[in-house]
């Protein structure tokens, strides 16, 4: 097996066995990375010389015993959408084209205390706008299982660097399924913890109460490890969370039981794939034969979650963006006044699914259309809150597919925004709730691309929701890898 | 100099005043950044006030204590929950291009502040106190000074995100002397509540007024005009009452009130359209996200009331109820702390409160003054001053020997009576020692004598000069005054 197929769990054992160093384990990366990214796209900036420091370190340390956890001389990428102190972090976006932030996302500097080896930055759709990352205005990242086709997104670049072997794990961020969609299309695992569990500090925002970062890995144990690494209270973060926080790997090997699965009558249906669709229906099936009780439960709110999420999300994203005016940093078209300068950098800096997005959320906002949009649009958030409450009551998880379709192709819903947005009905209802939520791949489809199942639970659900997801990892033995022709560049 | 009250005929003017208080914490409103007036240019700024990508505001909790006292000192009511909105905008100086402030729910609202102006006292409503960000600075290069024809504009981003609080009056005011009293009345308590440095001329205490005009016993308010620009009390009053002015000339000779705000130029003394604003601008507010609500429970209000200081209003009433006149009590008000601390030690030992305010803001603030001295550092206390008053009012020193028993009280001579004694000035009031002087400087001077006896009176004056100097004027000049005439009449 080559060092790049290894999960998180079995690089850490060898490293620690001596059987390899840190440095071999970046070597491993890069040169997969060398081989895959003409095809895949996956990064848009390889740190070198950083991940050789810290990998050097890592050895060093490791040598010494000094053993900082399970992430220690681990190599992993960071979507370019969280902030890295002196290394360029565009989101995606020509108008941060050459922007160096003076300091560390918490994120970030919760990586580095713990050793890991920051290989670079990942492509997204610019500031997490989209389901394909096809979005980027440094184009577009591709599936490893099929490069004709879309890895999802927004955090599309992580999903393929992690499925395609050039990064051990990774983290993205996710506001409406921009990690567990991207994971669902790309066979990995993708998580979003319980909004307020890790800090946005230094995350760029998009829609600021509902964007969350979170893990993607090879596995769910892996999930679990990155997780603890990076979440905890941080008082950088006014929403983060500062009370008791789940045990995540607590549960990992305990098996259903006893335990309430529900499964959500609104996501399924039509615009679901057959093959999806029984893919799910065997793993509930499976789940059933493992001593869970299946409840079928309706959340009607969940089939106007979507119209309610594209208005609070392009609202919120509309101010976050409106910094971005070329005044004080990043890409600056001059104008012969300051409005104009303003305006004609952000008409140029701004790619057309975010300027959609700035005016549909600057709409929503306006004096006459407040009510109508953006106020009714929190009644329907709430709604879905109270609705998934009262499920709740009843189950301890829900499950659904994370995607209603595999991996769509390259093109192909990029010039329909609604075909587009679809892609992330199953996943947006948990952003609207702040719920967690993971996706875990559990088979392909008859083209051989996979399909995710989604796992759902309350508020610090984490305990629950990784022990179900464990379970049907274990069930779904899901083994099949994508099949990559290398191209030496 | 007070402006000309302008001719109303049957006009009445309708005012509120928006004024901007910058709160002097530790550090800024939403970041550690020091709140430091006159700082080098953008060295006290950092991810959070620049708005740069990613960063995150976290609330001061201090300026939420400090608009909730300045809010329980207007009265105010403060809310349970209090929440901050997004008011967005687009401007070269305000960093994340949406500013920080607060909505529907702020900090505090209906309270009051009572003002008087010419011994007629009004209750002036206070809609709300909100917390909000303060915005950068730009300096626009080029003669005109204005962003339009600039060469080039400079931001400095210092002041970005320091703490400022909003207060908001109803339209309560009904002149120009009424807005300045609320003006000053209003420094007075951020100033006593020491939040603020409450400087005018450094721009931590900013007014706006919203001016409209009306026919006497209309309730319909008129097209208002929002005046920006007041950096004195003076041009406050000064603006308003040209603006008052301004459009009942402009009605009366058949034109209208244009909503729009206008910009006070005190050198030309007169106001200038900025802008016209068409209806309300639409900020586009919407509930920060970043921040979670705001909770004022029962016993955070409390503590911040339990530590309220004296306000003015209160301290000059107390001060007229002691005896002084409205005059002296608001100058002693104003006083500084530790004099007013003196002061309130000497009535409590008794002594008279008038003669007490009257040293302190006189004499004793004039010595403070000549030696430069910290009022803090004051070396006089209570006991000493009533002292003082004590032996003037028995008569052992004359009142203005008594400034000189001060010098050396305040210059730690000891106490007001010893002082006397040591440097001599203890008044003669004895008749038999004064008897002896009386009798010498009448016969030295025949003539004077011989001049009051021709019926001119006023030469006593002369006489008593005379006694004063054979004593050094150590003698009571009421009772040679009165052996003197005693004398004559034989």
């Amino acid at each position: 097996m080559n060092l790049h197929e290894l999960t998180i769990t079995e690089a850490g054992a060898r490293l620690r066995s001596g059987e390899t160093t840190s440095a071999e384990l970046l070597e491993s990366t890069l040169d997969r990375a060398s081989r895959t990214e003409a095809q895949l796209h996956a990064f848009l900036n390889i740190d070198r010389d950083g991940a050789s420091e810290s990998a050097a370190k890592a050895d060093a340390d490791l040598a010494e015993g000094i053993d900082r956890g399970p992430l220690h001389g681990i190599p992993l990428a960071l979507k370019d959408n969280m902030c890295t102190r002196g290394l360029e972090t565009t989101a995606g976006s020509q108008i941060l084209a050459g922007y160096v932030p003076p300091y560390d996302a918490t994120v970030v500097t919760r990586l580095k205390e713990v050793g890991a080896v920051l290989l670079g930055k990942t492509n997204l759709d610019e500031f997490a706008m989209g389901s394909s990352t096809e979005n980027s205005a440094y184009g577009p990242s591709f599936n490893p299982w099929d490069i004709g086709r879309v890895p999802g997104g927004s955090s599309g670049g992580s999903a393929a660097a992690v499925a395609g072997g050039s990064a051990f794990g990774a983290l993205g961020s996710d506001t409406g399924g921009s990690i567990r969609q991207p994971a669902s299309l790309t066979g990995i695992v993708g998580m979003k913890p319980t909004y307020g569990t890790v800090s946005r500090y230094g995350l760029i925002a998009f829609a600021s109460s509902l964007d969350q970062i979170g893990p993607l890995s090879k596995n769910v144990e892996d999930a679990a490890t990155i997780l603890r690494a990076i979440w905890g209270h941080d008082p950088l973060d006014s929403t983060s969370y500062s009370g008791e926080y789940p045990d995540v790997s607590a549960d990992l090997g305990r098996d259903v039981r006893g335990l309430k699965v529900g499964v959500v009558k609104e996501l399924a249906g039509e615009g679901y794939e057959p093959a999806v669709e029984q893919a799910v229906a065997r793993m509930v099936e499976q789940l059933a034969g493992e001593g869970a009780e299946i409840v079928e439960l309706s959340l009607p709110t969940f089939d106007i979650a979507m119209s309610a999420y594209y208005l609070i999300a392009p609202a919120e994203a509309s101010a976050n963006l409106a910094r971005f005016d070329g005044i004080r940093y990043g890409h600056r078209v001059q104008g012969a006044t300051t409005e104009a300068l303003m305006a004609n950098t952000r008409a140029e800096g701004f790619g057309p699914e975010v300027i959609r997005r700035i005016l549909l959320g600057t709409y929503a906002l306006s004096a006459g259309y407040y009510d109508a949009f953006y106020g009714q649009a929190q009644k329907v958030r709430a709604a879905v809150q109270e609705d998934l409450a009262s499920a709740y009551e009843s189950v301890d998880v829900l499950v659904s597919p994370t995607s209603p379709t595999v991996a769509f192709s390259a093109g192909e819903r990029i010039d329909d925004p609604l075909a587009m947005y679809l892609s992330d009905i199953c996943t947006i209802p948990m952003n609207l709730s702040g719920d967690p939520a993971i996706s875990i791949p559990i088979g392909v489809d008859p083209q051989s691309l996979p399909i995710g199942f989604q796992v759902m639970a309350p508020a610090l659900g984490e305990q629950v929701m990784f022990r179900v997801a464990a379970q049907v990892e274990q069930l779904a033995a899901f083994t099949a890898r994508p099949v990559l022709e290398e191209v030496v560049q | 100099m007070t402006p000309a009250k302008p001719d109303m005929g049957s006009w009445e003017s309708v005012i509120g005043i928006e004024v901007h208080v910058e709160l002097a914490t530790r550090s800024k409103m939403f970041c550690g950044c020091a709140v430091e007036f006159g700082a080098e240019p953008n060295t006290n700024v950092c991810p959070v006030c620049l708005g740069l990508p990613g960063a995150l505001p976290v609330t001061n909790a201090q300026a939420i204590e400090w608009i909730m006292a300045i809010g329980l000192a207007l009265n105010c009511q403060v809310s349970e929950r209090s929440v901050f909105h997004r008011k967005n905008y687009f401007y070269a100086d305000l960093p994340k291009n949406y500013q920080i402030s607060q909505f529907d729910i702020p900090v505090c609202h209906d309270g009051y502040l009572d003002v008087t102006v010419d011994d007629v006292t009004t209750r002036i409503g206070i809609e709300r106190a909100h917390m909000e960000e303060d915005t950068g600075k730009s300096t626009h290069l080029g003669d005109s000074g204005r962003i339009h024809s600039a060469e080039a504009t400079l931001l400095d981003f210092n002041r970005s995100g320091v703490p400022l609080v909003e207060i908001v009056t109803r339209p309560d005011i009904r002149s120009a002397a009424e807005s300045r009293a609320y003006a000053q009345e209003l420094r007075s308590v951020v100033a006593e509540l020491e939040v603020s440095d409450a400087r005018l001329e450094e721009g931590s205490i900013r007014f706006d007024a919203n001016i409209s005009i009306r026919h006497g016993g209309e309730t319909e308010l008129g097209t208002k005009v929002e005046i920006k620009n007041m950096n004195s009390f003076r041009s406050l009053e000064r603006a308003v009452t040209y603006e008052i002015q301004r459009q009942i000339e402009l009605v009366e000779a058949g034109g209208s009130i244009v909503m729009e705000t206008r910009h006070w130029d005190e050198e030309a003394g007169v106001t200038r359209s900025m802008r016209v604003k068409e209806g309300s601008s639409d900020y586009r507010y919407f509930t920060e996200p970043d921040l979670v609500p705001m909770v004022m429970d029962e016993s955070w209000v409390a503590s911040v009331r339990a530590g309220l200081p004296e306000l003015p209003a209160h301290r000059r009433s107390r001060y007229r109820d002691q005896g002084l006149d409205q005059e002296l009590a608001a100058v002693l008000s104003s006083a500084p702390e530790a004099l007013r601390d003196v002061y309130d030690t000497a009535v409590d030992v008794d002594a008279d409160a008038r003669s007490a305010a009257n040293w302190l803001t006189g004499e004793v603030i004039g010595w403070l003054r000549r030696t430069e001295t910290d009022p803090i550092d004051v070396p006089l206390d209570g006991q000493q001053l009533a002292e003082l008053i004590a032996i003037v009012d028995e008569g052992l020193v004359s009142s203005s020997a008594a400034k000189e028993v001060l010098e050396g009280v305040l210059g730690g001579e000891g106490a007001a009576k010893e002082v006397a004694e040591a440097r001599d000035l203890v008044q003669i009031s004895d008749t038999d020692a004064l008897q002896s002087a009386v009798d010498e400087v009448l016969t030295a001077n025949p003539d004077a004598v011989d001049t009051y006896h021709g019926g001119e009176q006023k030469v006593v004056g002369f006489l008593v000069g005379q006694v004063m100097r054979a004593t050094q004027g150590k003698a009571d000049p009421k009772l040679v005054n009165k052996l003197l005439r005693d004398k004559l009449k034989d």
